[in-house]
């Protein structure tokens, strides 16, 4: 297995520790990771924002840079749906096809996958609320959403759940939508902040100290608006706590 | 469907986004502003519309066949759809055959000429009518008071809407936005109740006296119908207040206005659907109220109105033709965060949440251009939805089709153009990085997809790293320079 690191360009200009972690971490458990220096963005702004035919030179440079590798990782589900369900607005060719078939989010990645049993190296004493972003939920099926029957059942809790000291906590609407949503954030501005403020509320109630996900771009939007109103909550990737981050 | 008519009481006044004129178009994001202004009613609209989801959980918890029964209702929809004209046909035959008049409307100004036209030959001056959102969606209400006919609702919550010369903001709660005190502002104004008390039972009992001798007096009733069944000719029609039973059965003369989708095949079929939409819709195994007509009364005459308004044209469309399925539980909208948040008034239009993303803009592409966007696409919407219609797809594909229709304002589609020329070149993007002396320059035109001042209005920005990008980490730490990139 050769993996292509895939580090979306929010990651990459803003929370590079979580790039870090993330190649980190696969090294760790074995991974051959490649970063592949030419890579820029999935798509995903313009096609969020319904202008596919404006994505499409992206997507095509986003399929050069990884066509080569038997899978790509990135830590940001969002990210990963665009690549996997919304990369259409190029030909679909078998280069396409095998890159949009072979991305996982880190999490899918490590839990399928890798079928992880341990992270001895990490340890977290802290109490965590887990965000489950609504791309990873409902999108690529990390677990259970509340709306639906079924047994429960969550990769990202169980990957925590292995991490020493790591205490999870859960708030009242567990798998409400934080409010970022791409393009929404800044069409839907006071919305956006109130569905922020509502969970960063919700997950305080809870007792949560951490905010952990698998999404940096709920986190950034999540991290965004505690820092506007002085909420003490602090935001983790789900990759540096597996990585063995402590605090 | 009843209202929840137990919200709290404010001094606060409710929020009233202005509907834009004709020819404008519905700006969402203002009507949401405006309705979170207004604090308490915000929250208080958050907490009642979230306890209709957790009731509807807590109700799908005891139905271990729930998807099952999903998958079979959108089946046995998708199965109407795709022979509606057989279906339609049947109903037609059976239902005159049971002694219905059954009309054909291909507009909502057919539909409402027909109407008035049954009301003409029969010499009715007052009306009652049940809750329909079939009429509201044909401007009905108003075309009426045009024509001078008085109009009474019989479904509390959406009394109280008519009461207030609103529209409904939720299509099974209509007045879900509105505090206690003020439906007693809106009763002590039109119906002379204490303005000082806003006691839900003192409201609720009041209302029904003022307006039972109307009923009582009324010509001719109307209702609309939440399923029309084909092997019978019969209809079926649930409230939880027994108000459609007022509608159909005080005045000799019922109208029932029936949009052309509602079409099932068979009783059996009610089997399925009428233990979904409650539990869907409130939480409750089944509307108080259920009930079946199939014929006149003794006496009596009835006529149906099929309308079509669109919704064959909508049935042709590949993408968007399974909303049609729709049986108006509103489950989507209580579940859906943004509508919880702004409130169903700021989408402007008779369908609100996400039912209303998907179904507006085939209505009118330019006046609701800018719903489809009134999403984040968290898809819990098509979660909850009883006949599984994919309405977070149809919401992105919306977008798409409205950015090609040109209905997306130009400066948003060429910035989205710059930013898709800076992302498909590593040269530039790195170039865009290294030059940003800040965050603040470089965050808006690729990160953040658009405006920073939409960003800085409610959140602050992310710190600007101390190790500078991981492209440069990675540079640093695990490259020699001699195998680095080019693309600095
Ligand atoms: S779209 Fe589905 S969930 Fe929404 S009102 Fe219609 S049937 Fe109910």
């Amino acid at each position: 297995m050769h993996i292509g690191l895939f580090v979306p360009c929010f990651i990459d200009a803003f929370y590079p520790k979580v790039g870090i972690a993330t190649l980190e971490l696969l090294e760790r458990l074995g991974c051959r990771v490649d970063y592949p220096f030419d890579q820029t963005c999935c798509g995903q702004p313009m096609v969020n924002a319904g202008c596919h035919a404006e994505a499409a030179a992206t997507e095509q440079l986003f399929v050069d840079n990884f066509a080569a590798y038997d899978a790509i990782v990135a830590p940001s589900g969002s990210c990963v749906h665009q690549v996997r369900d919304n990369l259409t607005a190029i030909e679909q060719t078998p280069a396409v096809k095998h890159v949009r078939e072979n991305t996982f989010e880190l999490v899918e990645y490590l839990h399928d996958v890798l079928e992880v049993e341990a992270f001895p190296w990490a340890c977290f004493p802290h109490r965590v609320g887990y965000h489950d972003s609504c791309n990873t939920l409902r999108h690529l099926g990390h677990g259970k959403p509340s709306e639906l029957y079924g047994p429960s059942f969550s990769k990202p809790r169980t990957m925590l759940s292995k991490v020493e000291g790591v205490e999870l906590v859960t708030p009242d609407r567990p798998d409400e939508c934080c409010g970022f949503g791409g393009t929404f954030s800044a069409t839907e501005p006071e919305v956006s902040g109130q569905m922020g403020r509502d969970k960063i509320a919700d997950h305080g109630r809870a007792g949560a100290d951490y905010i952990v996900s698998a999404d940096t771009s709920c986190l950034m939007h999540q991290a965004g608006c505690a820092k506007r109103i002085g909420a003490g909550i602090q935001f983790r990737h789900i990759a540096e706590i597996l990585n063995g981050a402590n605090a | 469907m009843a209202s929840d008519n137990g919200a709290n009481a404010t001094s606060e006044a409710q929020p009233r986004p202005a509907k834009p004129g004709a020819g404008k178009r519905v700006d969402h994001a203002a009507g949401a502003r405006q309705f979170l202004a207004a604090t308490e009613h915000a929250e208080s609209h958050d907490e009642r519309v979230w306890a209709m989801r957790q009731r509807r959980d807590a109700a799908v918890e005891t139905i271990p066949e729930w998807e099952e029964l999903r998958d079979l209702a959108s089946q046995i929809k998708t199965h109407a759809l795709t022979h509606l004209d057989e279906y339609l046909e049947q109903f037609e035959a059976n239902a005159k055959a049971n002694g219905i008049h059954v009309h054909w409307a291909a507009d909502a100004a057919d539909h409402n000429r027909i109407v008035h036209e049954i009301f003409q030959e029969n010499g009715v001056q007052r009306v009652i009518k049940s809750k329909s959102m079939l009429m509201e969606e044909c401007g009905f209400r108003q075309y009426m008071d045009a024509a001078g006919f008085d109009m009474i609702e019989t479904d509390l919550g959406e009394r109280i809407q008519q009461l207030d010369d609103e529209d409904p903001s939720h299509v099974v709660v209509p007045a879900v936005h509105k505090m206690r005190s003020d439906v007693s502002q809106v009763f002590s104004k039109t119906l002379d109740s204490d303005p000082g008390n806003d006691d839900a039972h003192y409201l609720t009992e009041h209302q029904r006296q003022a307006t039972r001798p109307l009923i009582l007096d009324a010509d001719a009733g109307m209702t609309g119908a939440n399923f029309a069944i084909a092997e019978t000719g019969g209809f079926v029609v649930c409230t939880n207040e027994g108000n459609a039973d007022l509608s159909a059965n005080v005045p000799n003369l019922h109208v029932a206005s029936i949009g052309i989708e509602k079409v099932v095949p068979r009783v059996e079929d009610m089997g399925v659907f009428i233990r979904m939409l409650s539990r869907s819709a409130l939480g409750s195994p089944i509307t108080q109220y259920t009930s079946h007509f199939r014929g006149p009364k003794p006496g009596g005459e009835t006529h149906i109105v099929l309308v079509d308004n669109g919704r064959s044209e909508r049935l042709g469309s590949e993408k968007f033709w399974s909303a049609l399925k729709c049986i108006r539980c509103g489950a989507c909208m209580n579940t859906c965060p943004v509508f919880r948040r702004s409130g169903g008034l700021s989408y402007g239009a008779t369908y609100t949440g996400p039912l209303g993303l998907i179904l507006d803009p085939s209505i009118d592409a330019r006046r609701y251009s800018n719903l489809p966007f009134a999403s984040t696409l968290n898809g819990s919407c098509t979660n909850v939805c009883p006949v599984k219609i994919n309405i977070h797809e149809q919401i992105f594909e919306w977008r798409k089709v409205l950015a090609e229709d040109k209905q997306v304002p130009w400066t948003k589609r060429s910035s989205l153009a710059a930013a898709g020329r800076v992302l498909a070149s590593p040269k530039s993007y790195r170039a865009a990085l290294k030059t940003a002396h800040s965050a603040l320059h470089y965050l808006p035109d690729w990160a953040i997809y658009n405006r920073l001042n939409a960003w800085g209005q409610v959140r602050d920005l992310p710190d600007v790293p101390a190790e500078g990008t991981f492209h440069d980490w990675y540079r640093k730490h695990r490259l020699n320079t001699a195998e680095a990139g080019d693309n600095e």
